[in-house]
């Protein structure tokens, strides 16, 4: 891989783009936030972010640490609770859900809560936080993780957060809102999606020097592979700059 | 009601609200009276070993202090809404926790997993019961409002709910499925404001979270607050008071009180402390060492202040918050 950016920068780059300008994005800490930020400070600067603390609307000039903290609330314009926020979601103004995971599977399903049994767990990992919340009642759920056979996997072991659970309809079976689901998974291999009438998980382009075959190789179950695989177009001078120097200069996410 | 499904876990909290009138009726004055008392007696008063504690968010005005207390008077078989991060790993260390109610637990958010809840967890020490954030508050607004159940949307469909004590009904208006959520009245709220008055009435700067809902619905609400003000404060802005006294048992006035936490406005966090807390809490020889200095230590909260780094750390973090001050975050590079 080219030596100009990392495998990280790319993610928060390839997840800044999935954003739209005017469109509203219910975001935890983390990448997804680094990636957020990014949006906004290039071709999305009118995008409402809504944070689970309850900051609405702010105007985010350095990563927050927490999802309730003072950053997140910078120019905001509402600070209320986090049933605002949820609220906000289950009404349907949240364009855009972000979240991460342990493990994902070809529907999106993803486990953030422990690998073995729940009883008596090897690892322990925080659970669903606001990831199922998000998950269920955003329209456009983005998932952002590393991509390797460990995280992509043909069975979870703990179903956190709905994707598109057993397949086509069952969302809507179960009671979610109808039209919601995954999107888009932003990993450091690729950009993937969803096909519209399986809702499996199907590659849409590989990054600057990853092979088809690679993304295959990293993930655990049978992915779909269209017949013209893109490339995801490199980071620019101008989003490493701001990430580096603006929006982490810490190195938290960006090294 | 036809129910289609249904958590596998126990209801811990109490969630009647009939039950909560009659206590209210009994225990809770109407009267303006002071409630100004030390944090050791707010505690000793009001928190009873097994309780249900409920504290909100780390990262926005957690009450540490009463956190501290809870450890140093060696409270035991707590049970712990919605989770946590350093707070939760501290209770977890001191090994006063029987049960989460887990939105999130476990996690130090951008930096990391809680190295002492997950010892804990994984040795089978705490016991999870899962739901998620929202669900977790509105479980306390249901009993905020003192109705019995509040629907929900999310949930649905995943191990979560299969791990919760949720139930999957048919909504008796729509006829479609919906999520029930059981209301959730917490034995003792902990809330730290920006400040309050002596009878408990309190303005919150910045995000709410989900404290308003915590002092409306929790027996006992034990408040901390970096300044205690005259009522006139809240008489000429009454549209600003978010917890009127009522709902409130104990004023606790504690300047800088939620360190390492951030009050909005005031201080941001210190993740020099909470790196300190990471490193050390690696093991279980540490995690006590770091208890041993920063919790029973010292005879009151001021002289912790002073082991922190006292006014020279307090003036970095201030001056943090006004973005005045680079943010240093060791957990990073270690």
């Amino acid at each position: 891989m080219n030596k100009k950016y990392t495998s990280v920068e790319m993610m928060a780059v390839a997840a800044a783009r999935v954003l739209e300008d005017n469109s509203s994005v219910y975001v935890g800490t983390g990448l997804p936030l680094v990636a957020c930020i990014l949006a906004k400070k290039t071709h999305a600067p009118n995008l409402l972010l809504i944070f689970e603390g309850g900051a609405i609307g702010g105007d985010v000039k350095t990563l927050p640490l927490s999802v309730g903290d003072s950053r997140a609330s910078f120019r905001a314009l509402k600070c209320g609770s986090i049933l605002d926020a949820g609220s906000i979601a289950q009404l349907g103004y949240a364009d855009y859900g972000f979240v991460g995971g342990a493990q994902i599977d070809m529907y999106g399903n993803i486990n953030s809560t422990c690998l073995g049994p729940h009883e008596k767990p090897k690892i322990n990992f925080p659970g669903s936080g606001g990831g199922n919340d998000i998950a269920s009642l955003c329209w456009k759920i983005v998932i952002v993780t590393r991509h390797d056979k460990r995280r992509f996997v043909k069975k979870l072991d703990f179903m956190t957060s709905p994707g598109y659970l057993d397949g086509p309809g069952a969302r809507e079976r179960a009671g979610l809102p109808a039209g919601s689901g995954p999107y888009r998974v932003i990993t450091d291999l690729a950009v993937l999606g969803f096909d519209e009438k399986t809702k499996r998980m199907k590659l849409i382009s590989t990054h600057p020097g990853v092979s088809v075959e690679q993304v295959m190789e990293n993930t655990g179950f049978e992915l779909l592979i269209p017949e013209k695989v893109a490339t995801t177009e490199e980071p620019t001078e101008k989003e490493l700059k701001l990430l580096r120097e603006e929006i982490d200069p810490n190195g938290i996410y960006i090294r | 009601m036809e129910v289609f499904e249904e958590g596998s876990r126990k209801i811990i909290a109490k969630n009647d609200p009939e039950e909560h009138r009659e206590w209210v009726l009994k225990n809770k004055p109407r009267a303006l009276v002071d409630k100004v008392m030390g944090i050791d007696e707010a505690i000793s008063k009001y928190v009873k070993d097994g309780d249900y504690l409920e504290y909100g968010f780390f990262g926005t005005r957690i009450s540490m202090v009463a956190i501290y207390e809870i450890i140093r008077q060696k409270k035991k078989n707590l049970n712990v809404g919605r989770g946590g991060v350093f707070e939760l790993d501290l209770l977890s260390a001191a090994g006063i926790v029987k049960t989460v109610e887990r939105g999130y637990g476990g996690g130090f958010e951008v930096r990391g997993l809680g190295p002492a809840f997950r010892r804990a967890v994984e040795s089978g020490k705490i016991d999870i019961i899962e739901w998620t954030n929202t669900a977790h508050a509105l479980r306390l607004r249901a009993a905020a409002m003192g109705i019995p159940f509040i629907p929900t949307r999310s949930m649905l469909g995943t191990d979560t709910l299969k791990y919760s004590a949720a139930k999957v009904v048919r909504c008796p208006f729509t006829g479609k499925k919906v999520c029930l959520l059981p209301a959730l009245y917490p034995d003792v709220g902990l809330i730290h404001v920006q400040r309050c008055d002596k009878y408990g009435n309190a303005q919150i700067d910045g995000a709410k979270v989900m404290d308003i809902e915590i002092a409306m619905a929790a027996r006992r609400v034990i408040l901390t607050t970096e300044k205690i003000v005259d009522t006139e404060v809240f008489r000429k802005h009454p549209e600003r008071t978010d917890i009127p006294y009522f709902y409130v048992d104990a004023v606790v006035e504690v300047p800088f009180g939620s360190h390492p936490s951030n009050v909005p406005g005031l201080y941001y966090m210190d993740e020099e402390f909470i790196a300190e807390w990471l490193r050390e809490a690696k093991t279980e020889e540490g995690a006590e060492k770091f208890l041993e200095k920063y919790i029973y230590g010292y005879d009151d909260f001021e002289e912790y202040l002073e082991m922190i780094g006292g006014i020279k750390k307090l003036n970095y973090l201030m001056r943090l918050e006004q973005f005045r001050e680079t943010l240093k975050t060791p957990w990073a590079d270690e």
